[in-house]
């Protein structure tokens, strides 16, 4: 009995250590009646969230540059410029997206390479060198694929720029990416883009009967801040002044930082 | 004798086990005999929309109705715009325990989900119930039958030997073109699409008059070719061309020489600037829309926002321009055995502690595949339903008659986006599913980027930056720790091979002669032991 037992045991063993080897011969077969498809997976329509990237560098060693060179370099030209934080979007997977500013011009540094430490020193006003690749999206210019340095020394928080008047108007792209407000708009619709709260809030605001696009950017402000809550509570009609940075999106569509009622 | 014995039975029942299994969690769902209606469950769906409210309306209204039919189920509806961020989420929630318990979401990522032991439901079983499974007795609502389900897309689902998803949607790739512009370049639409007669007339697009605008459109800004998913873009051309990319294991082939040359070739058309992507440049449907683009592919889920008419436009009013638009496949190297992408929304179950839940996670699942929210939400973008069941019915076979009756529920463009996958399903493909072959997708899209990128930059792209390029791409997206499944063809199992029936035989016997063994010792040892009766 034992005997028979041992070999039987052996018998279990030889199969099973058979039954997880990688036979070819087995090939790959589908649950379906094609015995040729593929296990398979859909593809995705979007991009899904990649690995941690490293930005590459600019080859070459650039000055620092004013904010009229920077604007007068190609689209895809190596840039350098040296410009003060004003806010900063969400940190994900060693990447941040920052708001800035200097005396001359605003930038918006795209997906910016950082650390999640450093990205907890980015507060308003910080110092920064930064090196990229000028770059514009549907009409947003931007600096992206960049490394920065912190620069010790001095601060720079701009007054925000009351640029109500030159709504509509060519010269408004001049400020693009700066800290702006405009005073006295109409509320005309606001709307989630979910459908709900949660996600970013698209506002059109009116003045002098021309309808304009801003959004509450969530990767900014988040959901539960202030100027989200109030946003939310806004009603078509309603007179507000609102702040934030002139972001570009087929047009002006600023990022609202702030937003109050007008008594 | 007996001890070792013992201990070679239980190794040998261990190996035999983990022969046919992975890893499994004390959680591993069981299904119920019996639903229990007598207790009230709240589950959440983690859905995705294209930032379309119709199809927001459309889940909620699902939700409504299901609800209607299963008063103790409460679903809590989460929305999402983006399927990264889905992705992000659960692998965020699967370390606190707190995943949703039905998703969209991609078998890419489900592979990832899989890591975590029982983190998501295998559905064989519960596809197979006669009172809850597909078209079962007890859903209270009329669901598809397995076999009503397309096999294309229920395919897609199958890995790592079970179906760990259902698919909801499905979309594939489109080239949205600019005809008129094409005839004016003096060329004529072939009927489909080749590589070579994109880039021919990308090509001849970018002459320009005597002011420096592009003789074509008569502006200062075109590009003639604008590719949104370059992931996609590099996936589908290796496939036309039969080149390697993974296999189903998870070995990692896309470097080799094929890649190579398409990269070169890219790079050529990016130094033209008769190319450019989503990534570096917009949105193709903006660009086409304001006559500044003559190629855009894009998915046909996307086909609401495509032409001068299209119900949903993000550009303002002065920049469109009036144009024919013709909605075709994409290009290709063998036209006369095309292939495209399959792609679009699946459907998986979280599995819970509860397996009661779990059930009525999946009867919600399943109502999704209803003829009512497959039709409903199909005409909300180019997708077709994924059942039979809904594609043949009168409802929506009206709906595809009826293109161009308007500009938005019967969008001409959104339903011939519609019809092209309906008559090209049999030429899509899928890519293989593995632990990385989302990392693996994300590579073959970054290396087109990378040498758009780098091309405009004036940097020269040439053999030793391909082999330095896919030397990163490894290195970024981890694909050489990428561990490559022995088991993985084995597991996408057929008919149960001869050696497993034997094996499993072998075991019951030998559990059978140890029991006869252990009952005669037990009946020697009690009448050895046993007190003389009186």
């Amino acid at each position: 009995m034992k005997k028979f037992l041992a070999l039987l045991l052996a018998l279990s063993m030889l199969l099973a250590f058979a039954a997880c080897s990688d036979s070819a011969s087995n090939g790959t077969t589908d649950p379906s009646t094609d015995p040729t498809t593929e296990s398979t997976t859909a593809a995705t329509d979007e991009a899904t969230t990649a690995p941690t990237t490293e930005a590459t560098e600019p080859e070459d060693q650039l000055s620092v540059m004013t904010f009229e060179e920077y604007m007068a370099a190609e689209l895809q030209a190596p840039v350098c410029v040296e410009t003060y934080v004003q806010a900063t979007q969400s940190w994900w997977d060693n990447k941040i997206t920052v708001y800035c500013q200097s005396e001359d011009g605003a930038y918006f540094l795209y997906e910016l390479a950082c650390s999640e430490e450093d990205a907890a020193k980015l507060v308003p006003g910080t110092k920064i060198r930064v090196n990229g690749y000028k770059t514009e999206f549907e009409g947003e210019v931007e600096i992206m694929d960049a490394t920065f340095e912190f620069i010790e020394g001095d601060s720079y928080i701009p007054q925000v720029l009351d640029v109500t008047a030159l709504l509509g108007t060519d010269e408004l792209i001049a400020h693009q990416n700066e800290f702006v407000c405009f005073k006295g708009m109409t509320v005309e619709e606001i709307s989630y883009k979910n459908g709900e709260p949660g996600d970013d809030i698209y506002v059109t605001v009116s003045k002098d009967g021309q309808s304009y696009s801003f959004c509450v950017e969530i990767y900014l402000t988040g959901t539960e801040t202030q100027v989200y809550q109030t946003v939310g509570t806004l009603s078509a009609g309603d007179v507000v002044d609102i702040e934030g940075f002139l972001y570009w999106y087929q047009g002006a569509n600023p990022h609202i930082t702030s937003i109050t009622v007008a008594g | 004798m007996k001890k070792p014995l013992s201990v070679l039975l239980a190794l040998a029942l261990v190996l035999s086990l983990t022969a046919c299994h992975g890893a499994k969690d004390v959680h591993e769902f069981q299904l119920p005999e019996q639903f229990d209606t007598s207790r009230d469950y709240t589950i959440t769906f983690w859905a995705k929309n294209d930032t379309n409210m119709t199809q927001v309306e459309i889940y909620k209204q699902a939700i409504a109705d299901f609800e209607a039919l299963w008063p103790n189920i409460t679903v809590e509806l989460r929305l999402y715009t983006d399927y990264g961020k889905i992705y992000n989420d659960v692998i965020t929630n699967i370390a606190t325990d707190t995943t949703p318990n039905v998703c969209i979401t991609y078998p890419d990522h489900i592979a990832t989900y899989l890591t975590g032991a029982d983190t998501v439901v295998p559905l064989d079983q519960l596809f197979a119930d006669e009172r809850y499974g597909l078209g079962g007795s007890d859903t209270r609502f009329d669901s598809p039958t397995k076999e009503e389900i397309i096999p294309q897309f229920l395919n897609e689902c199958y890995f790592d030997g079970c179906y760990y998803a259902i698919p909801f949607m499905r979309s594939t790739e489109a080239c949205y073109v600019n005809r008129t512009y094409v005839e004016k370049l003096g060329f004529t639409l072939p009927q489909t699409l080749t590589w070579d007669f994109v880039w021919q007339v990308s090509e001849a697009a970018m002459a320009k008059d005597a002011s420096g605008n592009y003789a074509v459109n008569g502006q200062k800004v075109l590009i003639p070719f604008i590719y949104k998913s370059t992931d996609n873009m590099m996936i589908q051309m290796l496939r036309q061309l039969d080149a390697p990319y993974s296999t189903a294991a998870g070995e990692v082939q896309i470097f080799n020489d094929t890649t190579k040359d398409l990269l070169l070739q890219i790079a050529d058309h990016s130094a033209t600037r008769s190319f450019n992507t989503f990534k570096l440049a917009g949105y193709p449907a903006n660009f086409l829309n304001a006559g500044q683009c003559i190629f855009a592919i894009d998915s046909t889920a996307g086909a609401t926002w495509m032409g001068p008419d299209a119900p949903l436009i993000d550009i303002a009013d002065e920049k469109l321009v009036d144009f024919d638009i013709e909605v075709m496949t994409i290009p290709q190297y063998h036209p006369e055995d095309p292939k495209m992408i399959s792609q679009g929304p699946s459907l998986c179950v979280f599995n819970k502690a509860d397996s009661q839940e779990v059930l009525a996670s999946w009867l919600f699942a399943q109502y999704l595949l209803t003829n009512e929210v497959q039709i409903a939400y199909a005409q909300t973008e180019g997708y077709v339903p994924v059942a039979s069941k809904a594609q043949e019915s009168p409802e929506y076979q009206d709906y595809l008659s009826r293109a161009g009756e308007d500009n938005e529920l019967y969008y001409d463009v959104k339903l011939q986006a519609s019809r092209l996958l309906l008559e090209n399903t049999d030429h899509t493909f899928v890519t293989a599913v593995f632990n990385g072959s989302a990392s693996l997708r994300n590579a073959a899209g970054q290396m087109i980027e990378e040498v758009n990128k780098s091309t405009r930059r004036k940097q020269t792209v040439d053999e030793a930056y391909i082999q330095d390029l896919f030397a990163d791409m490894t290195s970024l997206y981890r694909l050489d720790q990428i561990a490559v499944d022995g088991t993985a063809d084995k597991l996408l199992l057929g008919p149960m091979p001869a050696e497993a029936k034997i094996l499993l035989g072998t075991l019951a016997a030998a559990w059978l002669a140890i029991a006869a063994y252990a009952l005669t010792e037990t009946i020697r040892k009690k009448r050895k032991t046993s007190p003389p009766s009186c």
